[in-house]
């Protein structure tokens, strides 16, 4: 899907000849970049993760959160610059306060996103300023309405969901959503999927070291968004962690499966042993190079 | 005896010295009006509606300053209107009710108007609002105008919660009965609402039909 958009791509307010408008698709890719968030919308709430990278050993923990508060019953989960991102929650917050303000009630989720995914959209038409570099999500429970999850993007598009994932693992992360019943989940055994999901799409290679930010709204916590409790996510990274462990056990064996495939430039054709097509000419390195792929995730 | 040349009235506030009423019951609420409009001694419209729709479901009852009653409510009319297809569902009583208590507040120095807002919505039912000066109060039944001095203890003593919609009707009826009687700026026929999950009903009844007592 990518291509170059040279000449057509300065500018917000220039479409390309095939009907594209390059500044929005490059804010998208800056969202890519990103680490991964995720939320599911289970029976009786909704739970964020954030697998949030640590650069640096100097800083202090807890820092730079990306699941933000908007309001006492709205949470909102970013990826992409967090300082466009930032500056969309401050947004959000004062449409929420303003609504409170004008009809004495909680905003309605999909009334906030509406506004706020507005709000973006204006930034994709004008070549003075340039789009919003980030996507969040945002989810709330209401006793009369249930929970509810909606999803905005730098294009200014806002869509309700059961489950989403946004960042650079959102794919893997969609799959292993998808594997989820969650229409028949409650919040505390979506908790535990949850921080699994973000240990399964966090890649121990290119990146080290991360800290898993949970935290979820619901009928567990009243209609009110906070983050998870300690006990609560000890026993959600525990069981991720070891979720992670018994499928190390089980791709040892795939993995042998996965060398012989990668040695080759075609597939072997069915009954064909690996070695008759001169599987060892290959330098030892590539082999390494190769197991490492299958392990990370892309 | 008063030295009047007959033209004071053209001058004075139009005011509508009113009795309002609104209850609440069990899945709705109901609401009620006398129809007369003073200018100082003068009847100057002797069948006004005092029950204004601000949405499907949700009216309030006008008193105070005719033209700051009317105005603030035809204000709110319009600000719902846009809010439910914002929020696309019907709006909620409260939302009503916060809406008119905005403008009754920001403006109390300006104006001279009580509105009570009532009506339902599927969250929480039938509710009634109080926006006297500016406050927000939700209440079981909520009494206005010049007429409601009159009726405060009868209202104290005869109302009850878990009554019917045709109870509500007949409280709601004998109060306003009783205070047209009364108060000298309430007067003409008697207006009466009635919202619940169904629908809204507007009836009135006309002064030789409405309830006597024992000095009538």
């Amino acid at each position: 899907m990518s291509s170059i958009g040279t000449g057509y791509d300065l500018s917000a307010s220039t479409f390309s000849p095939d009907g594209r408008v390059f500044q929005v698709e490059y804010a998208m890719k800056a969202v890519e970049n990103s680490s991964t968030a995720i939320a599911i919308r289970c029976k009786d709430g909704v739970v964020f993760g954030v697998e949030k990278l640590v650069l640096s050993k100097l800083y202090e923990q807890g820092s730079n959160k990306r699941i933000f508060n908007i309001d006492r019953h709205v949470g909102m989960a970013v990826a992409g610059l967090l300082a466009d991102a930032r500056s969309l929650s401050e947004v959000a917050r004062d449409e929420a306060s303003s609504f409170r303000s004008s009809y004495g009630h909680d905003i309605p989720l999909k009334h906030l996103s509406d506004r706020v995914a507005m709000y973006v959209h204006a930034y994709t038409l004008y070549s003075a300023v340039r789009p919003f570099g980030c996507s969040f999500i945002l989810g709330s429970y209401d006793k009369d309405d249930g929970p509810q999850l909606y999803m905005v993007d730098p294009s200014g598009i806002s869509h309700g969901y059961w489950g989403c994932a946004i960042g650079k693992a959102k794919q893997a992360a969609k799959t292993e959503i998808e594997k989820l019943q969650m229409k028949e989940m409650t919040c505390r055994e979506l908790v535990k999927e949850v921080a699994k999901i973000i240990y399964i799409v966090h890649d121990e290679v290119k990146d080290k070291a991360f800290e898993l930010e949970l935290s979820w709204v619901g009928e567990v916590t009243n209609g009110r968004h906070q983050l998870i409790p300690e006990e609560v996510r000890q026993e959600a990274e525990k069981y991720a962690k070891d979720s992670l462990e018994e499928e190390d056990d089980s791709d040892e064996d795939n993995m042998r499966w996965h060398v012989s495939q990668r040695l080759h430039s075609t597939a072997p054709a069915a009954g064909e042993s690996p070695t008759e097509r001169g599987a060892f000419r290959d330098k030892p390195q590539g082999t390494m190079l190769s197991l490492q792929f299958n392990h990370g995730i892309v | 005896m008063l030295q009047e040349t007959g033209t004071e009235w053209l001058s004075q506030e139009v005011k509508t010295g009113t009795t309002i009423i609104a209850v609440e019951f069990d899945g709705g609420v109901v609401l009620g009006s006398d129809s007369r409009v003073s200018a100082g001694a003068s009847v100057v419209n002797r069948v006004m509606n005092k029950l204004s729709p601000l949405h499907d479901k949700i009216y309030c009852a006008l008193s105070g300053s005719a033209a700051d009653a009317q105005t603030i409510a035809e204000v709110v009319h319009y600000q719902l209107d846009v809010h439910s297809i914002e929020i696309d569902e019907d709006p909620q009583v409260r939302s009503a009710a916060t809406l008119v208590r905005n403008i009754s507040y920001k403006y109390k120095e300006e104006l001279s108007a009580h509105l009570i807002v009532a009506g339902w919505d599927r969250r929480d039912g039938g509710q009634v609002f109080a926006t006297l000066s500016g406050l927000l109060t939700r209440q079981p039944f909520a009494v206005g105008g010049s007429g409601s001095s009159h009726v405060y203890g009868f209202v104290d003593a005869e109302f009850r919660g878990g009554m019917s919609k045709e109870e509500c009707q007949q409280f709601v009826v004998n109060t306003l009965s009783l205070a047209i009687n009364r108060d000298g700026s309430s007067g003409g026929v008697a207006y009466i609402v009635s919202i619940d999950e169904h629908g809204t009903e507007e009836k009135v009844v006309l002064g030789n039909d409405l309830p006597t007592f024992f000095d009538q």
